[in-house]
Formats: C-alpha cells, sequence, structure tokens
C-alpha cells in the first residue's frame, strides 16, 4: 500500500517540473543548485527548539525526523544523511540567528523547522532569501501561510509545513461544540502565547460564525495559579462551553479549579492540543473526566510500528503530539530531494533548488502517518500540506486519570464530513 | 597525624574536595554531557572531557603554585596534584556507584548514617567550643533528628523510584558515559579510568607550574589556543570560509570539529610561536617602553588605528553568520552603554530597563510595518522614526522616573523591577491588542534604507550599530566628564550630601533615566528592523538581567569594560550553544563571584578603582 | 497640597498627587460600573474573597522571609522566591513517593506533617547556604552589593534546580483528605482553602512564638536593633543570622507544601519567582521588616489580586482582565513605594536603620 502511493508521488513529482536542473555539469535552477560531492554526505538541517521551557516540542520532532532518517538505514541515493540540528529557540529572533547560519551553509539542501511559529516568522525571510525551503511540523500559526499582507500575513516563497493550520483546529473545536455537545454559547481563554491566542480567536470567530453566542474572551497570564477569578467571571456569564486551547500547567490550574466555581459545575470544558500531554488527566485529577480534547489524531499500524521504534531507538514514548509531523515533513522532503536530484559527471549530485520547492510544493495524496497530504498553494494555505483530516476530538475518562493513555478518539474529522452529508 | 595536620595538607584536601564538588555539580546538573556534545578535536577529546579534567589540572596548578612559595618539595607537590586528581573524582564515583544497580544498596546506607555521622560532627564541633554536655547532647538530637528527616525523606523517594534518574534526570545513561570514557557497562573499568585520567591531569598541571618558565609559557599558550579554536570551531571555520576554499576547509575541519592532524599542527605552531613570544616577548615590551614619548604616543595611535579598521572591516572579515552575532552583540552593547548612564554614572540600580527597549522596538514597528497594525503603512522609514523612537524611550524613561525619584537604593530597584514587569504583560494583553497586536506581536517591519540599498544582511546592520554605539559612547564619554557627571558622582558617592551641596538631585537623576532610556530606545528600534517582527515575548525580565550583568562582569562605569562583558555574556553562549542552556546559571554564578571577589568587574572604570580603594560606601537609605 | 516641606511649588510632588488622584479615580469608576452592574453575585465575591485570603497566607508565609532578613541585615534577599521553590519542588517527589506507597491517603495528617518538615528543611538548608557562601563575605559592603548578588543567586538557584530536577512541570497528588467542599448556606468553600488558611495561620503563630517568647527570638530582635550592642552583650552575631535564614527558609519551604496541596499543579523551577516577588510586595505593604504586617500585607495582596480584576478592570472595560492581575500587584507595589514606603504597619524607618 504504502510502496504504491510513494511510486504515485514519485510520479507525480516527476510530471510536476521539466526543466532538467543540470545542463552539460552546470546548474541551470533559477534559485542555484545544492553540489554534494561524491563522498560527501547529504545534509539536512533542523531549526528546533531544543532548550527552554518547550524544548519538548523540539525533542518530539527531532525524534520523529532521526526516525525516518533510520528507516531509510540513514542513506539517500547512495550517500549517508547527516542531520544538523539547530537550536532556534521559540522566539522570532532566535530563528532568524539560526537562519543565518542555515543560509550561510551551502551544504543543507533543505529544513526541517522551526518549532515555533514566532520563530519561522523570524526564520524565514532569510530562508527564502536563500533559495532554502523549510517544511515545519509544528507551526501553526495562519499568518504563515497567507500571502496577504494587509491581512497580517507572512508567507514566504519556500515555506511548507506538515502540521495542521490553526484556522483548522480552532473551527473544528466550534463545530464539535455545536454539532456535538450541542452548545450555543462559549467561553474561551487563552494564556498570552500567540498559538494559544490564535487559536482561541478561530474557534470564537468560527463559534459565532455558525450562529452560536460567544459570551466571554478572556485571557490569563502565563505562571497564574490561582484561577479563581476569571472562572468567577465566566460563571457570571453561564456559558454552555469553555474552550481553554491553553499550554499546561496553566490549562491544568484552569481545569481543576472551575469544577470548585458555583455555576460552572454543568459547563463543558474543552482543550487543545497545548495540553495533550499523558500527564494532563493525571495532573487535574478527577475534574478531568468528561473533558473533550482536540488534538492530532494519529493511528493505525504504521503509527504503531513507529511508536516501537521510538521506544527502541529513543527509549519510551514521544513527549508531545508532533513527532509524526516531522517524521512526514523529513520524508517529503528526501522524497523530492530523491526526484529532484542529478548525477553530473564526476559522480557529484545537483539538487536544484527551486526545483526542490517545486516538487514539495506539487505533492498530492502522499500518505504520511498523520493522513493524505497534499500541498496547497492558495492563499491563505500556501504552503500548507496537512489538511486537517488528522484532528480528532478526544474525551478524557476516569481511566486517564488513573494512568492510561491516550484517551479514546470520539469524533474526527470525517464525521463532521458524513455529518455534512447526512 | 603529622601530615595531615599540616597546612599543605589541608590545603590539597581542600583544593581537591572543592574541584571534586564541582565536577560532581556539573555533572547532575547536565552540564558535563552538555559539553560532551561538543567535539574539541575529531574523536579525541571533547568539551565535556576537558571540563572533567581541566578541573584537576587548574587546581594542581594552582595548589602547586601555592606550595612552591611556601617552598614544599617537588615529589610532596607532585603527590599533591596526584591526590587533587583523586579527590576531584572521588565524589563522581561515588555517584556512579549510587547509580549502579549493584551497589545501589550504598546509597540507602549512606542515607541512613549520614545523619548520624553529621550530628556527630556537630556535636564534636560544639564540644571543642567548650559547651557543656547538656548542649553538646542537645545539639547532636536535634541535628540528627532534623538531617534524619531529609534523609529519610530522600532514602523513601530513591526507594520508590528505583534509581536516581526518577529525581536527577541529568543523571542518565548519556552522564554516564563521558565520566566513564564509554565504559558504561564496564563500570569498575569505567571508575579506574576516570580516576587514572584525573589523577593524570592533576600531576600534569603539577607538573606544568615546576617546568621552568618559558617551555611553561609557550606549552600553556599551544594549549589554550589549541582549545580554544577547538571549541569555537564553528567560529572559526566561519571565518576561514570567508578566506579559503572549500577543499582545504575540508581537511582542517570536519563541519566544525578540528580533524586530529589540523588540531596537531596548530598545537606546535602556537606553542613555537609562544615560545618565541615568552623568549623575546619581554624585550619587545621593554624597547617599547624605552621608546622616547613622543614614538610611543605614534605607536599608540597607529594601534589606535589599525583597531578603528578592524571595527571598520569586521563584518567582512567574518562573514554574514558572525555579523549577525556581532549586531546582537552591539545591541546589547547599546544597551550596556545606556543603563550604564543609570547605574554606572548616576549610581541608579534599574532592573526595568527592558521597559525602554519595548517601547523604541514597539514605536519602530507601529510605525513602519506594512502590516495591518502599521499606521503609516511604510510611508516612514526607519531613519525617520529612530529620532521617534529615540524621544519616545526618553519619554517613558521621564514618566517612570518621576514616580521613583524619592526612592533610593534596593526600593529603587524593586520599582524598576515592577515597571519592567508591568510594561511586559500591558504589551502581551489583549487590552492594548488593537494598537500594538497582543500575543500576535507586529510583522511586517520593513528594513532600512539608505540611498536605494535595502541594509537587509546583518553585515549592514552592523555599521548602524556601530554608528550608535560610537554616537552612545562619545556622549557618555563627554557626560561623565561634564557638570552633570560631576553631579551625578556626588549622588552615587552620597544623596544627602549631594542635596546638602545645592545640587537639584530631582533633575539630575530625572536627566540620567532620560538619557540612559533614550539608547535603549534606539537599541530596541534596531532590534525590530533586524528581526522584522516585533513578539512581547521577547521583552521580558531577562533583557534587564543581561544587561546588568554584563555591566556588573565587564566593570561598572568602565565603557571598554561593557563591550568585553556584552561579547563574553551575549557572543559566548551564541558562538558556543552547548552554552546557552547554562546561561543563566552563568550569569548567576558570575554575579555572585564578581560581587565577593572583583566588584570593580573585568576591566574596572579608573573612577571605581579609585573608589573601591578609598572604601567608599556609598549610604543608600530606604524610603524618604 | 502640590508644596513641599520647605512649603515650595514642586512639580515632582505635584506629579505624584496627579497619579493619586487619577489612581484613586480609576479604581471608584471600575468598582462603581461592576457593582451597579449586577454581574457578580455576593456569593461569588466571597468566594473570591476566601480564595484570596488563601493565596495570601501563602504569599505572607514566604514575605515573612524577606521581612525578617531584611529586619536584621536591612538586605532584600531577592533570592527568597527561589528558596520557596526549592522546598516545593524537593517535596514533591517525596509527596509522590508517600502517594504511591498509599501512605499519603492513609495517614494524611502524618505524611503533610511529614512534607512540611521535609520542604521546610529543604529550604532551610538552602536559604542557610546561600547566607553563608553568598551573602555573608559581602556584609557591610554598600547596599547594591549584596542585591546585585542576591539577584544572581535567584538565578543561579532557579537554573540549578532546572539541572536537577529537570524543566517539566509536575503536579502534586490529591489528598482525599483535602477534597470537598464546605456548604455556608448559599456560599461554599472548598477545604483546601480552609486548610491553607488554618495552616498558615499555626506557622505565623509559632514565628510569632519563636520571636517573642524564646532566646534566640529576644537575640533575633537585640542584632535587629543593634548589631554592634547584640555583639558586646555576647551575642553570636553570625549564628543569629544564620538562624533568622533558617527560620524564613523554613517558612518558605512549608508555604511551598501548602502551595503544592493548595494548587497542586505547575511545579518546576521557576515557580518561585514571581511569587517571590509578590511576596516582596506584600512585605512592603505591611511594612517590611514587621512581622504582623509582613502578615497583613499578604493578605491584602491575595485579596486585591484576587477581587483586583473583576472589580476594577472589568469595571473600566479592559478586556482580558485576568491575564493583567500581575500588573494590579506590581502596581500596588509601585504605589505603594512612592506613596507609603513604611507600608500599613511599619514605622517611619529612622535615618540610622535605612
Amino acid at each position: 500500500m504504502k510502496k504504491y502511493l510513494l511510486l504515485f508521488t514519485a510520479l507525480s513529482l516527476l510530471f510536476a517540473f521539466s526543466l532538467p536542473a543540470m545542463a552539460d555539469g552546470h546548474c541551470m535552477d533559477e534559485l542555484g543548485c545544492v553540489e554534494v560531492g561524491q563522498d560527501d554526505p547529504i545534509v539536512i538541517g533542523a531549526l528546533l527548539t531544543v532548550s527552554g521551557a518547550t524544548s519538548f516540542y523540539g525533542e518530539d520532532s527531532r525524534g520523529g525526523i532521526e526516525i525516518a532518517i533510520d528507516a531509510r538505514d540513514g542513506m539517500l541515493l547512495g550517500r549517508e544523511i547527516e542531520l544538523v540540528v539547530e537550536d532556534s529557540l521559540c522566539s522570532a529572533e532566535g530563528g532568524q540567528a539560526t537562519a543565518q547560519r542555515a543560509a550561510a551553509d551551502e551544504s543543507i539542501v533543505g529544513l526541517i523547522g522551526t518549532t515555533c511559529s514566532g520563530a519561522a516568522q523570524g526564520a524565514m525571510p532569510i530562508i527564502s532569501e536563500a533559495g532554502m525551503l523549510m517544511i515545519s511540523p509544528s507551526n501553526t500559526s495562519p499568518r504563515l501561510t497567507n500571502d496577504d499582507v494587509d491581512a497580517g500575513g507572512t508567507y514566504y516563497p519556500g515555506y511548507f509545513r506538515t502540521a495542521h493550520n490553526d484556522l483548522f483546529q480552532g473551527s473544528m473545536g466550534a463545530r464539535f461544540a455545536i454539532e456535538v455537545l450541542g452548545a450555543e454559547t462559549a467561553a474561551t481563554i487563552h494564556d498570552g502565547d500567540p498559538y494559544t491566542e490564535g487559536l482561541a480567536v478561530v474557534m470564537a470567530d468560527t463559534f459565532a460564525e455558525m450562529g452560536g453566542d460567544v459570551v466571554f474572551q478572556g485571557a490569563v497570564a502565563k505562571g497564574d495559579t490561582d484561577m479563581t477569578a476569571i472562572l468567577t467571571e465566566i460563571a457570571a456569564s453561564g456559558p454552555d462551553v469553555i474552550y481553554f486551547p491553553v499550554f499546561t500547567p496553566e490549562s491544568e490550574f484552569i481545569a481543576s479549579q472551575a469544577r470548585n466555581t458555583p455555576g460552572l459545575e454543568d459547563a463543558q470544558l474543552m482543550v487543545s492540543d497545548g495540553s495533550f500531554s499523558s500527564s494532563f488527566a493525571g495532573n487535574v485529577g478527577s475534574g478531568a473526566v468528561g473533558i473533550h480534547m482536540t488534538s492530532p489524531y494519529v493511528a493505525g499500524e504504521e503509527y504503531d510500528a513507529f511508536l516501537m521504534t521510538w521506544d527502541d531507538l529513543i527509549g519510551g514514548s514521544p513527549p508531545s503530539g508532533f513527532h509524526a509531523h516531522a517524521y512526514d515533513a523529513v520524508n517529503m522532503l528526501m522524497d523530492a530531494v530523491e526526484a529532484v536530484a542529478e548525477e553530473a559527471d564526476d559522480g557529484s549530485l545537483m539538487i536544484g533548488r527551486q526545483a526542490l520547492r517545486d516538487a514539495v510544493s506539487a505533492i498530492e495524496n502522499y500518505a504520511g502517518l498523520t493522513g493524505t497530504l497534499t500541498c496547497q498553494d492558495e492563499s491563505p494555505y500556501r504552503g500548507d500540506c496537512a489538511t486537517g483530516s488528522a484532528l480528532a476530538v478526544y474525551e478524557i475518562t476516569q481511566a486517564e486519570v488513573d494512568g492510561a493513555w491516550p484517551p479514546a478518539v470520539v469524533w474526527d474529522m470525517s464525521m463532521a464530513m458524513g455529518m455534512d452529508e447526512g | 597525624m603529622n601530615i595531615l595536620a599540616s597546612q599543605a595538607s589541608r590545603r590539597v584536601l581542600g583544593l581537591g574536595l572543592l574541584s571534586g564538588g564541582f565536577i560532581l555539580f556539573a555533572g547532575v546538573i547536565g552540564m558535563v554531557a552538555a559539553f560532551h556534545e561538543r567535539e574539541i578535536v575529531d574523536d579525541f577529546i571533547s568539551l565535556g572531557q576537558v571540563l572533567l579534567l581541566g578541573s584537576p589540572f587548574i587546581t594542581s596548578y594552582l595548589m602547586a603554585a601555592r606550595l612552591t612559595e611556601t617552598g614544599e618539595d617537588p615529589p610532596v607537590i607532585l603527590a599533591g596534584g596526584a591526590l587533587i586528581g583523586l579527590l576531584t573524582a572521588l565524589p563522581t564515583v561515588i555517584l556512579l556507584l549510587f547509580n549502579s544497580d549493584e551497589y545501589r544498596y550504598l546509597l540507602d546506607a549512606s542515607l541512613k548514617i549520614i545523619p548520624f555521622v553529621a550530628a556527630s560532627y556537630l556535636a564534636w564541633k560544639s564540644h571543642a567550643q567548650g559547651n557543656e554536655t547538656r548542649q553538646v547532647a542537645a545539639t547532636w538530637l536535634v541535628a540528627a533528628l532534623l538531617i534524619g528527616i531529609v534523609s529519610f525523606g530522600f532514602a523513601l523517594i530513591f526507594e520508590v523510584k528505583g534509581d536516581l534518574r526518577g529525581v536527577l534526570v541529568n543523571v542518565d545513561r548519556d552522564w554516564v558515559e563521558v565520566v566513564t570514557f564509554d565504559h558504561r557497562r564496564e563500570l569498575w573499568t569505567g571508575i579506574g579510568l576516570l580516576l587514572a585520567a584525573s589523577a593524570g591531569a592533576g600531576l600534569a598541571g603539577v607538573i606544568m607550574r615546576i617546568l621552568p618558565d618559558i617551555p611553561r609559557r609557550a606549552l600553556l599558550y599551544g594549549l589554550g589556543v589549541t582549545l580554544l579554536v577547538g571549541a569555537f570551531g564553528e567560529t572559526v571555520r566561519l571565518i576561514l570560509q570567508e578566506n579559503l576554499d572549500r577543499d582545504t576547509l575540508r581537511e582542517i575541519f570536519r563541519r566544525d570539529t578540528l580533524r586530529q592532524n589540523a588540531a596537531a599542527v596548530l598545537f606546535i605552531v602556537s606553542t613555537l610561536a609562544g615560545f618565541l613570544w615568552a623568549m623575546f616577548g619581554g624585550r619587545a615590551q621593554s624597547e617599547f617602553a624605552a621608546l622616547d614619548d613622543s614614538r610611543r604616543h605614534t605607536m599608540r595611535n597607529l594601534g589606535m588605528l589599525l583597531f578603528a579598521a578592524l571595527l571598520l572591516a569586521l563584518p567582512w572579515l567574518i562573514g554574514r553568520t558572525l555579523s549577525d552575532v556581532a549586531v546582537t552583540i552591539g545591541i546589547f552593547v547599546l544597551m550596556g552603554l545606556g543603563l550604564n548612564i543609570a547605574i554606572g554614572l548616576a549610581g541608579l540600580l534599574d532592573l526595568g530597563y527592558v521597559t525602554n527597549y519595548a517601547v523604541g522596538a514597539y514605536i519602530l514597528a507601529v510605525l513602519t510595518s506594512i502590516g495591518p497594525l502599521g499606521l503609516f503603512k511604510g510611508s516612514f522609514t526607519f531613519w525617520m522614526v529612530i529620532p521617534v523612537a529615540l524621544l519616545a524611550a526618553m519619554f517613558a524613561g521621564f514618566i517612570f522616573a518621576v514616580p521613583v525619584l524619592r526612592m533610593r537604593g534596593d526600593y529603587l530597584a524593586i520599582a524598576t523591577l515592577g515597571f519592567g514587569e508591568i510594561i511586559g504583560k500591558l504589551a502581551l494583553s489583549d487590552w492594548l491588542k488593537p494598537l500594538i497586536g497582543g500575543a500576535q506581536g507586529v510583522q511586517n517591519i520593513p528594513k532600512p534604507f539608505l540611498f536605494a540599498t535595502e541594509l537587509k544582511n546583518p553585515e549592514q546592520l552592523y555599521y548602524i550599530v556601530l554608528v550608535a554605539s560610537l554616537v552612545t559612547l562619545f556622549v557618555s564619554i563627554r557626560l561623565n566628564n561634564s557638570r552633570t557627571g560631576r553631579q551625578w558622582m556626588a549622588i552615587r558617592e552620597d544623596e544627602d550630601v549631594a542635596t546638602a551641596m545645592g545640587i537639584d538631585t530631582a533633575r539630575a537623576k530625572l536627566l540620567a533615566f532620560t538619557l540612559s532610556a533614550a539608547t535603549g530606545g534606539v537599541a530596541g528600534a534596531i532590534f525590530a528592523a533586524k528581526v522584522g517582527t516585533v513578539f512581547p515575548n521577547s521583552f521580558t525580565v531577562f533583557i534587564s538581567i543581561n544587561v546588568l550583568s554584563l555591566i556588573i562582569v565587564g566593570g561598572i562605569a568602565s565603557n571598554p569594560g561593557i563591550v568585553v562583558g556584552a561579547v563574553v555574556l551575549i557572543g559566548m553562549p551564541e558562538l558556543l550553544r552547548e552554552f546557552s542552556d547554562f546561561r543563566f546559571l552563568m550569569y548567576g554564578a558570575l554575579l555572585i563571584l564578581m560581587m565577593i571577589n572583583r566588584p570593580q568587574g573585568l576591566i574596572p572604570s579608573k573612577l571605581v578603582m579609585h573608589e573601591a580603594h578609598a572604601g567608599a560606601k556609598p549610604k543608600l537609605s530606604a524610603g524618604d | 497640597m502640590f508644596r513641599n516641606k520647605s512649603g515650595e511649588f514642586s512639580w515632582v510632588d505635584f506629579t505624584i498627587d496627579v497619579l493619586r488622584v487619577l489612581i484613586v479615580l480609576a479604581v471608584v469608576v471600575g468598582a462603581w460600573n461592576t457593582l451597579s452592574s449586577g454581574r457578580i453575585s455576593l456569593a461569588q465575591w466571597v468566594n473570591l474573597f476566601a480564595a484570596g485570603l488563601s493565596q495570601g497566607s501563602i504569599y505572607a508565609l514566604i514575605a515573612l522571609g524577606y521581612t525578617l532578613v531584611y529586619g536584621i541585615l536591612l538586605m532584600i534577599n531577592f533570592a527568597h522566591g527561589e528558596v520557596f521553590m526549592a522546598g516545593a519542588f524537593s517535596a514533591f517527589f517525596l509527596a509522590e513517593a508517600l502517594n504511591q506507597t498509599g501512605f499519603l491517603n492513609a495517614q494524611p495528617i502524618l505524611a503533610i506533617l511529614l512534607l512540611f518538615m521535609f520542604a521546610g528543611l529543604v529550604s532551610m538548608t538552602v536559604a542557610v547556604l546561600v547566607e553563608r557562601f553568598a551573602y555573608r563575605p559581602l556584609r557591610g559592603s554598600p547596599r547594591l552589593v549584596p542585591l546585585i548578588t542576591a539577584i544572581g543567586a535567584s538565578f543561579f538557584l532557579q537554573y540549578t534546580f532546572r539541572g536537577l530536577y529537570g524543566s517539566h512541570f509536575k503536579a502534586y497528588p490529591q489528598v482525599q483528605l483535602l477534597q470537598g467542599t464546605l456548604q455556608l448556606g448559599d456560599i461554599s468553600i472548598p477545604v483546601t482553602q480552609i486548610f491553607v488558611f488554618s495552616s498558615a495561620l499555626v506557622l505565623m503563630f509559632g514565628l510569632h512564638w519563636l520571636v517573642e517568647r524564646t532566646r534566640i527570638g529576644k537575640a533575633m530582635r537585640a542584632v535587629s536593633e543593634n548589631k554592634e550592642v547584640a555583639r558586646l552583650m555576647g551575642i553570636d552575631i553570625d549564628w543569629v543570622i544564620l538562624f533568622t535564614f533558617g527560620v524564613g527558609g523554613f517558612l518558605a519551604g512549608s508555604a511551598g507544601v501548602i502551595n503544592g496541596l493548595f494548587r497542586p499543579q505547575g511545579v518546576n523551577f521557576y515557580m518561585g519567582f514571581i511569587p517571590g516577588i509578590k511576596a516582596f510586595t506584600a512585605a512592603v505593604l505591611g511594612g517590611i521588616g514587621n512581622i504582623p504586617g509582613a502578615m497583613l500585607g499578604g493578605l491584602f495582596l491575595g485579596v486585591i489580586e484576587a477581587i483586583g480584576p473583576n472589580l476594577v478592570l472589568a469595571g473600566l472595560g479592559i478586556p482580558g482582565a485576568n491575564q493583567l492581575k500581575d500588573v494590579i500587584a506590581f502596581t500596588m507595589l509601585v504605589l505603594v513605594l512612592i506613596f507609603r514606603p513604611q507600608g500599613i504597619l511599619g514605622e517611619r524607618l529612622s535615618e540610622t536603620k535605612a
């Protein structure tokens, strides 16, 4: 099955471009070529957050990349693959600094990263200018794939991602709240992180568009422990559902204190993948039962095999939810390199930079771990390869509070499609 | 008995355990394993191993220096070096045993014994002080009980967890591999290697010290240069990349790591150079000193000219990536020079300096952005907005200064810290989101243009920072020598006396805050233009702490000190990324060590030196 | 009104007075708007107040450490928040172990007592070590020197504990005994809040007893009055100072456990920084150097934080008001420093002492 799809992809890639990258041993690509000498490795760069408070996201992606490379025995086109990981922190300036480094390295064929959307905004101008491409496993900000500057878009050519755009997850939360939970009123809380703020806004907008009433839009600060004040205020407006796509531990504080707040005993609580960690339910305690989480949905035999490999190669289980996206991202990159690279007479490889971008951009119906990927070229989804189909809603039960993980999926986008038809 | 009691052996023991404690600490917090990731010489030695062996080496070197002075025999000193090496490894060996499956029971046993041993020691001390038996017994009992509770707690934790790693996350496989030199499976072989290597390093330290002066200096020079080039391999490679072709470069480096041959050549060459300098350097210096004044003056000027040329040509010498680092350093130099006006010149400890940085950045962002938050959609350029950012920061500095004019010393510090936090939260808030973007920040900030050239590369932005820094430097030197500067000095020494002398302290302090804010605003504006987007999470208390640290480390009120402080504290974590996780740990340790051992900083200002010697203690009173 | 002591017009006083009027105006308008809208019921206000008191009693316990040290050394022990973190973080592992063996819920009272002792002693050790190695060599140096050292110590401790225990967030286990709520008519108060408040009270009374009734307490007071005279009277100053740091540390560690049982989540190396600054605010609020003042200041700050955003900021129509909770606390700090540096209960510090 997978082989067949790979073949299909490769064919569609070959079809996508007609100009050769090389003629008479000279690079003909408009953005130039990456030259890989006869005995040189093929270098893949990764700009990830590997230090600081959010380092587990970076470690998560790094594991996915390493497993994908390992699955090819570390070889591509008969050469060794070398992975260079740079710490892009979680800030625009951190992204810029590492992008500067990567752009200076002429041997890098392509980049995986960044972890945080803010870092990508710092990095992309430089990456794009250098003619490189970058596929992100975990950026979700809608700005990055929007090329309308007046609407705040910051798209740069060469940017792709396998992570789901917030527009998907936020609207999915709203649909689930209305269609499944039957909510008429909603409240949202964010924690001042651009990611959670963006999700909360998308959810509220979609909820209102679909005819719901957003009665409260508030925020807490990172580091807050006492959520009584905001919960009391929310109780005063009496929403059916509270959507707080914030990170742990603030989401844990909100979840555990919500049940003790008079007036919120019956409110439905919804969180996002910012809280999708194995310790969430246990940390919240019995109050977590019945909480719904929107998060990437990856399942199936291949994924189980992936988890086994993870345990073998890295140990334990992935610390977050973007490892499969990273696995797909680096596979897409490697496939594209395979399709584009041309061998010169002296045995060195020429990889056209524009050709590589075109190849990734042309990816259609790619069977990845995170579902079927198709890279789009229309704003506001320019470079979005995930369609949102690999998202689902999970429900926490007593079993998760007692230590089981992950919870069962109660709803996913295919059910949403089904509803549309029905 | 005599040997134990002698001062020399006590010193050896003390130094050895100090060095051992340091290595244990570095291991337990993950530093050893993290540094091991950076290979200094390909397939030969890593930074982690240098840390592991450098500690006994340096410790014994220092010990030998001391003991030679007191006239100990070389064999004794050599034995001392070996002992220091063994003692350095000892705590790590003990932890290795505690961590191993076979000897875990030792951990449990020690936790049970510790309370009694410690209590007995305290009781013995109490007895030695001549206390009554009743008091000695009480000391023993209380100490045993209190330490017992903690010991019991940890024993229980380790018992339930099953291993150390469940609590001490960095006592992991990586750490074991580094300290046993890749003999994780054969524990005793690994321990033997560690002890031997450590003792060897200790001996080497002593030998190095006992060597005659000239070979010693030559060898130290060679070693130092090789290690530095190896550790900063990436930096060196990036510089060489500008001038060498790919193949030659590949002979020297395997990616960022020095190859063995190259390292050997480098070591030999630099040792030779060190040898030559040790032989003839002294003569050159004395010849320079013997020159007459005007010749020396010319030489100095020539040196300055060379330095200026270096500053100007820097981006072309070091390439794009390092220019980017240089711009970041420059932004912090700028802020350091600015904050120094408040802290160094006027003695006002401002912990909210990030406020000015944020104001500058957001002003530039909002006025020049071509995105939805941009007020003028690009019709304002960088150059038009820089003065605006400067004035806005000055205005903010002024506004925040007025309420705190009456405060002094530590109250002022805490109040300004509060301002910094308030600004950070406001920048992030939904309230101001329509203006400055809240959590999403401001995007699409265009780069500066000079005539028709877009200054988008760090090589170009470098000159903006350079000019801004030079202007600030000039202003701050002029200020320091002006009437206002003397007023600030008076306030810094003693505010009450300054008031009594008829100085308008309110005015002088306000001026200090406002001027200090100005450069912060410019630094923020340059930062915003450089990054192209502004996010509120760039403006945290850590910026203020960074700037404070670089001033303290470099030297309060010392302009060259600030530059050195910025290069060390900002540049080093950028260039040696293995450091960046331990950045704030180092800042903390440096702040403490500097305050205790060298409060005047690395490159002290002449003024502060003078004050320190005069023993001036400004009386800073709390409140009004 | 706009005149300084000597009766001249002073624009600094003028600005500060304008500031005062503006703030009072904002508070009154905001509160009026909120109360007249009736969005939040009386029972809800009472709940907020109770939650604020509990949070405030944790601030108060930490604040006592600041105040004790300030009373004796006139220095701000900026690293005190980290002392709190050290105890809370370390005791988390013990709480987890006790929970896994089942002891925590079988013998909750004993287990909690053990946690208190453990956290208190760990924090005490940290506080004493910092005093011994970082602050003692600097006695008698200019005031800013120990403050900068303390800032250094604060970061050093944070990142040391990060290195030791890792950067992941942890959560204390739940104690069944403390679950549930107490129903008083319309008002329901969680049992944890009662536990927090009462155990904090016990600790505060313990401290009061120690300072007022014991020999070492007398020595502490003597050293704080006048070090030279105390030394002449045969008091070992270094030991008293060390002891003071130890007591402050013990209280901070206990506060760490109380915090862990009250707000179980979010245990990590950074958890002490913000509470530390808040507790310092509380100490200043009550009058730094003044023990009952620190308690009062802590409770006051806790309540303001709980009620302020909803009462004032929301009333002024500021969106995301709860995001700005810290702004209220820090504004309080600055305002107190401006308008009443001696705090609620403090006397005006004499020049010699200050």
